[in-house]
């Protein structure tokens, strides 16, 4: 068992060398989506702060970046991923047993210190949920230090809901709000259909004393972000995390440069005051 | 009558609606209940009422052949429906079925044209209150149509 702070020391000290993990588990968890459960060989905790990314090997194959979409209080490393490329496909495919490379964990989180005292709204598109259940589970682990507290989750059909037990189990809590809308249902689905956009129109909230963190496609999060301005959060008061094509990790690289910011080293979460002028550069 | 004018005006979509108008639009209105799974109308009927959903929810469907329905919006408590009242030729051109116990105000829609014709002001005003919905769904439908949550990683 090697000690929390020198396997931390360790990657800071080499951010480009990957630690290696293997896999404790594999679930399916949506239509090419799967979670991965992972395990340091060095028996290391792994510590990170929800929204935080790792830039995860498939040996042979390459590198991705994939957000953490586990509990950061507890239990093994989560990552979940859709396969849409050769990398994130490998990365799918891994089995119980086989090996993985992890780099960091990197990036700026949620603002969680920020919404302390507040009434949180957390808007999910799709995958974008992964990225925001680590901080679902801060807000609910630490359900004391928050105002109201609620989630609304848009996906694209019904079998597509990310994490669906989950969100029922949180749907059933007296302590969260949670809405559910998706694009497209047969007629067997009992909930919402319509865009994310048509649930914060029906949001009963305080935007004063509001904040809101939002992940998913850009242009739903460019919409999600103008939708909460209608409804009086401040552009200061609306984070994002943003998608780019992230390599190095640590801002050498410049792959994932977005106007005069790196995602990978400033961000991933932004607030939507910094994003707005970049947002709308059709070239960036 | 007094009951359904305050129904009317306490409604999102004509609060604020000055009172003369109220009075007008009141003539072309009643309460109505859907039961769940109820259809409210079918695509290809006739489009005589406009509806403003006091309570419950209802589904806007499309049926297509071999896929059976499928509900592209539901809409909710302070929300409207069946806005092709508005134009020719007064057709519905999908289904809406209420998926739970539904209230809401039945506005004839011959009637509120009439109105409408008569009472430009009114129209005007109904028309300011129309195209915001009209514009939202226009909006969210293309949303929809980019089909935006499966290509994100």
């Amino acid at each position: 068992m090697v000690p929390m702070s020198e396997a931390a020391d360790f990657q800071r000290a080499q951010p480009m060398v990957p630690r290696i993990a293997h896999v404790r588990r594999r679930r399916h968890d949506a239509p090419d989506v799967w979670t991965l459960e992972l395990e340091l060989t060095d028996g290391a905790h792994f510590d990170y702060a929800p929204g935080q990314f790792n830039m995860l090997t498939a040996f042979g194959v390459g590198e991705a970046a994939i957000s953490v979409s586990g509990d950061p209080a507890a239990g093994p490393l989560i990552h979940t991923i859709r396969a849409v490329g050769p990398v994130s496909r490998a990365l799918t495919q891994l089995g119980p047993g086989e090996p993985i490379g992890v780099r960091g964990p990197f990036g700026a989180g949620w603002p969680m210190a920020q919404a302390e005292g507040r009434d949180v709204v957390v808007v999910a598109g799709g995958l974008g949920l992964a990225p925001l259940r680590p901080a679902l589970y801060r807000l609910l682990g630490e359900r004391a230090r928050y105002g109201k507290v609620t989630l609304l989750f848009g996906a694209r059909r019904p079998e597509d809901i990310l994490f669906r037990h989950e969100v029922e189990s949180w749907r059933a809590r007296f302590d969260i709000d949670v809405d559910v809308t998706v694009d497209h249902a047969g007629s067997d689905w009992r909930g919402h259909v319509g865009v994310v956009t048509t649930l914060i129109s029906r949001l009963e909230i305080e935007p004063a004393k509001s904040i809101a963190m939002v992940c998913g496609p850009e242009v739903m999060m460019r919409f999600v972000a103008l939708a909460l301005m209608d409804k009086g959060i401040g552009e200061g008061a609306i984070y994002l995390s943003m998608e780019r094509n992230m390599k190095c990790a640590i801002g050498h690289c410049g792959h994932c440069q977005l106007g005069p910011t790196f995602i990978c080293r400033d961000g991933p979460v932004f607030t939507f005051a910094r994003l707005r002028p970049l947002l709308t550069v059709k070239e960036l | 009558m007094e009951n359904l004018e305050r129904i009317l005006s306490e409604h999102p979509f004509f609060a604020g609606l000055d009172e003369s108008f109220v009075k007008l639009a009141c003539g072309c209105a009643k309460n109505v209940r859907m039961e769940a799974g109820q259809f409210v109308f079918h695509e290809g009927e006739a489009a005589d009422q406009f509806y403003l959903i006091r309570e419950g929810r209802v589904a806007l469907q499309i049926s297509a052949p071999g896929r059976g329905a499928s509900t592209f919006l539901t809409l909710g408590r302070g929300e409207v429906f069946g806005v092709n009242w508005l134009v020719p030729p007064y057709r519905w051109v999908y289904d809406a079925k209420a998926l739970e116990l539904t209230r809401a105000i039945a506005m004839d829609a011959t009637c509120l044209r009439n109105k409408c014709e008569a009472d430009h002001d009114l129209g005007y005003d109904i028309m300011k209150r129309l195209m915001p919905v009209l514009i939202e769904r226009l909006h969210t439908t293309r949303l929809q149509f980019l089909d935006l949550y499966g290509s994100h990683v």
